[in-house]
């Protein structure tokens, strides 16, 4: 009987999907990366049987999945499989200066929108409600909309400091509706009622997206005779149940670049680090506090459309192994076409035609690839085009940075050659052996995450009352998403006093982190 | 609703007519007159996008095209940014408050101006021109962007702020009469708060010929022209912009510190810029109090406000306001010369350094290339 101890991660990417399996220690038993499918759900059974196929038929002892992939992104980008969306707003008679979904692209609006309102209810920044809450005008919008929406999207006004309207909204819609998707934007962004609508409605429309390749992982797994307990890798780098992800799909997006920099930080041992993830056509540079991704500030377009859920913090640059050194001796031009995955076939160390940064490591001696013999007259040209590539590397490397203080970076993925030993800024670079593997190793590490984004006015309670509330609170929301309770920690705690108001008010943003519950009880 | 007329000069000018391609470019020039408040325009823009698609185009008017006695009425918002990037307006205030301005006076409003042509407040008025039909007058009461209410050309020129009309999304209406400036700004910020911490107001309404001296004119125009300039020459966007005001780049290098804390309910702080290129080893430290104040070199100051100081994306040349100045960012300062008045002893003893605690005097942008 062999032992029940092991994870299985899997990153989808652009170009490669990659699997590693790891053991209780977080010992790397094995790893594969095959070629991503344009069907991306037979890609995972490849990578399933590459990876377990390495195992030889100890594929029993694998206990859980984790799965990090770019379905939802191509969903939205590509205008595939959305459902349609009925969108409810709470926050009339305010609000009705902009419509939902107003200044969306035509296509994605035809293609998601069942309907739209705006009915009366929501709050003031300090909890007060703006006007009751207009619960008929519900009832009646979603009796209009049966048979038109396959999900609903429900925001109210300062639902951060205070939900209540929302979770109203959900009753009154589910009795009138039945078993339909409900998102509330109070569980899915931030401040900013406008790029907060956006990512509730895109969370609606992907949820069918995120219900089919949770039955597709599953399926895969099965048919290879797996049953293990299966979660989706979410974009700040921590694991979400399959159940959870089902709801809450848009928080997959941009899960890739947080895997990888969370298995960088589990390869090295750093926690507080630059990563630089070099891929065939460009480069991710994120940073990592406390082991975890930053998160950005800014607000994240997706598709056209302005949203504001929660994002690493990425500088990406079109910089990667594939791409092309084009130009003449003296004014080398770098990129951005790039020979992507075909860099084993194009590249001319691989007796291809097409010069490429990878040509440039080869030359440089930096990597030992290929046949360096067939770069010839292009030496010039090559070097010249990697000095451009340091330069632009070190140029993203700073715009991640927060302080001028020299920081170490890991660098990863396939084209982590391009990386030079010494980088402005940095006090040193590592390059940590299966590197090439990162991102699945970061689905595969166990953690899961709550988080909390909320106004608080400082005449109700005191700040240290307002500061535990929304720990208690990102701590509640991490269990809920899977974390064992006695191992969750607080891993961010901000704290923003709001400007032009007389009165004291605060915004807190808390995050917990804790420890997946590897009991298996959350097959939800 | 009254309807209005208003009649055209003899010579006849051309109207200017807010489309969504001109109010797009409006967008970024009242971003960039901002001087790095204001408020993000983002809302604004699909607000304005909004009332002039359901409602019709709005037509923009010089003061001289209106009879002397025709009454104008500057408009904004007052509140925090926060609020109103969260409970957005309703869009038809103007209706509510504007036949309780028309009451007061006795005579119907025949156009309506921006208050602060810098930040989101520049394009509110474009939906009550909308909703209204009013045209929008060529003029704000800033030129640029200011904290508070009475830091307007108007409070200079010796129009009364009151009454101030305000109101809010419900329907509550509030006439205020206050003591002077300075008590409007205490009265308006206060019931503010009440309706939630953000509201809308009308205040230093006045006559077509006091507004010709009262106010800067031409804005509407130049935020058009200054965000035509930067989007239509995506190659150099920043030159383009430099030429369009006749600003100065004081330096183009990357933030390299971001100081920023609130406090009294303004955001203070400061942020260090080093130069690259042609100005490295030069260091500049921009001063900020909810606007970019004041703009220093190794201990020179080389502008200050009221000038316009601005930081602008080196690669796009849109503004970044005080709130989203990070560290690494690559950037351009700007500084361009503010409207005369505020130059003048009253003007800077409302608006220039000393007002926002800086123990220094004022030095004219322009005074740099000399």
């Amino acid at each position: 009987m062999p032992e029940a101890d092991a994870r299985l991660g899997i990153d989808v990417g652009g170009t490669n999907t990659d699997a590693v399996v790891m053991d209780r220690d977080d010992h790397l038993l094995a790893s594969a990366k095959v070629a991503t499918t344009p069907d991306v759900t037979r890609g995972i059974g490849a990578a399933i049987a590459a990876v377990t196929d390495q195992l030889r038929g100890d594929r029993a002892r694998i206990t859980h999945a984790m799965l990090g992939t770019t379905h939802s992104t191509n969903a939205v980008l590509e205008r595939r499989d959305l459902r349609r969306v009925a969108t409810i707003r709470i926050g009339a008679p305010a609000t009705l200066s902009v419509r939902p979904l107003f200044g969306w692209p035509e296509d994605l609006r035809r293609i998601i929108s069942a309907g739209e309102t705006i009915v009366e209810g929501g709050f003031e920044f300090d909890g007060r409600p703006i006007v009751p809450l207009d619960a008929d005008a519900i009832a009646r919008f979603a009796a209009s909309v049966a048979g038109l929406a396959d999900a609903v999207a429900v925001v109210s006004v300062f639902a951060p400091v205070s939900e209540e309207h929302e979770l109203r909204a959900k009753e009154i819609v589910a009795s009138e509706l039945g078993d339909i998707h409900i998102s509330m934007s109070h569980e899915v962004g931030q401040l900013g009622l406008l790029e907060r609508e956006n990512a509730t409605v895109l969370n609606a429309a992907l949820t069918g997206v995120a219900r089919h390749v949770a039955q597709g992982f599953t399926q895969a797994l099965a048919d290879h005779s797996m049953e293990p307990v299966t979660f989706f890798a979410q974009n700040d780098g921590t694991l979400m149940a399959l159940s959870y992800a089902e709801r809450f799909p848009v928080l997959t997006i941009g899960s890739g670049p947080a895997n990888s920099l969370r298995g960088a930080a589990f390869l090295t041992g750093l926690s507080d680090a630059i990563v630089v993830d070099v891929g065939g056509t460009s480069s991710d540079v994120g940073v990592l506090v406390n082991g975890f991704p930053r998160e950005s500030n800014a607000g994240v377009e997706i598709g056209g459309i302005s949203t504001n859920f929660r994002m690493p913090d990425l500088v990406t640059i079109a910089v990667g192994g594939g791409t092309v050194v084009g130009g003449t001796e003296g004014s080398v031009a770098l990129g951005p076409q790039s020979v992507g995955y075909r860099v084993r076939e194009e590249a001319l160390v691989f007796g291809g035609s097409t010069p490429t940064l990878t040509d440039a490591s080869a030359a440089a001696g930096t990597v030992a690839l290929g046949d360096p013999s067939r770069i010839g007259a292009f030496a010039p040209l090559l070097e010249e085009g990697l000095t451009a590539a340091h330069a632009m590397l070190a140029e993203a490397v700073d715009r991640v940075k927060t302080s001028r203080e020299d920081r170490p970076l890991i660098a990863v993925g396939g084209g982590s050659h391009l990386i030079p030993h010494t980088v402005p800024g940095v006090s040193e670079v590592h390059w940590p052996d299966r590197h090439d593997v990162a991102n699945a190793i970061g689905a595969a590490i166990a953690a899961v995450s709550g988080q909390v984004d909320r106004v608080y006015t400082l005449a109700d309670s005191s700040r240290g009352e307002a500061l535990e509330d929304a720990q208690r609170e990102a701590a509640s929301r991490a269990v809920a998403a899977g974390a064992a309770p006695e191992r969750v920690e607080i891993i961010e705690l901000d704290e923003i006093p709001l400007a032009y108001l007389a009165h004291p008010a605060v915004r807190i943003r808390a995050k917990a982190v804790g420890a997946l519950d590897l009991g298996g009880s959350l097959t939800g | 609703m009254v309807v209005t007329t208003y009649r055209l000069r003899a010579d006849q000018r051309e109207h200017m007519e807010l489309d969504d391609q001109k109010l797009r470019q409006m967008a970024v020039g009242c971003s960039i007159l901002g001087a790095g408040g204001g408020g993000d325009t983002s809302v604004g823009l699909l607000a304005a996008l909004q009332a002039t698609q359901d409602f019709g185009p709005v037509t923009v008017v010089d003061l001289d095209e209106l009879d002397d006695d025709a009454l104008v009425i500057p408009g904004g918002g007052i509140g925090a940014p926060l609020v109103s990037i969260e409970k957005l307006d309703r869009g038809d205030e103007i209706l509510r408050l504007l036949p309780v301005v028309e009451r007061h006076h006795g005579k119907p409003v025949s156009a309506i101006m921006a208050a602060e042509i810098g930040g989101s407040n520049g394009l509110l008025p474009v939906v009550w021109c909308a909703r209204t039909r009013l045209p929008l007058a060529d003029a704000d009461g800033m030129g640029r962007a200011f904290p508070e209410v009475p830091q307007m050309t108007m409070e200079l020129a010796g129009i009364s702020p009151n009454p101030a009309v305000m109101t809010d999304e419900r329907g509550n209406v509030v006439l205020i009469e206050a003591a002077d400036g300075q008590w409007m700004e205490r009265l308006e910020r206060a019931l503010s708060i009440e309706f939630g911490g953000q509201a809308l107001s009308s205040e230093y309404h006045m006559t077509a010929s006091q507004a010709r001296r009262a106010t800067v004119r031409g804005t509407v125009s130049l935020a058009t022209r200054i965000g035509r300039a930067v989007l239509e020459a995506p190659d150099d966007p920043v030159a383009s912009l430099i030429h369009s005001v006749n600003a100065t780049a004081i330096i183009e290098g990357k933030i390299t510190d971001v100081d920023q804390r609130v406090s009294e309910g303004f955001v203070k702080g400061t942020a260090r810029i080093d130069g690259v290129g042609t100005q490295s080893g030069t260091t500049l430290r921009l001063d900020i109090q909810n606007e970019n104040l004041v703009a220093t070199r190794e201990g020179r100051v080389l502008a200050s406000v009221p000038d316009i100081i601005t930081v602008v994306d080196t690669h796009t040349g849109r503004a970044i306001h005080t709130e989203r100045l990070r560290y690494g960012q690559r950037v351009t300062v700007i500084a361009f010369p503010c409207d005369p008045v505020w130059r003048t002893p009253a003007g800077l003893a409302l608006a220039g350094p000393r007002a926002f605690g800086y123990d220094l005097e004022f030095v004219a942008v322009e005074a740099l290339d000399a």
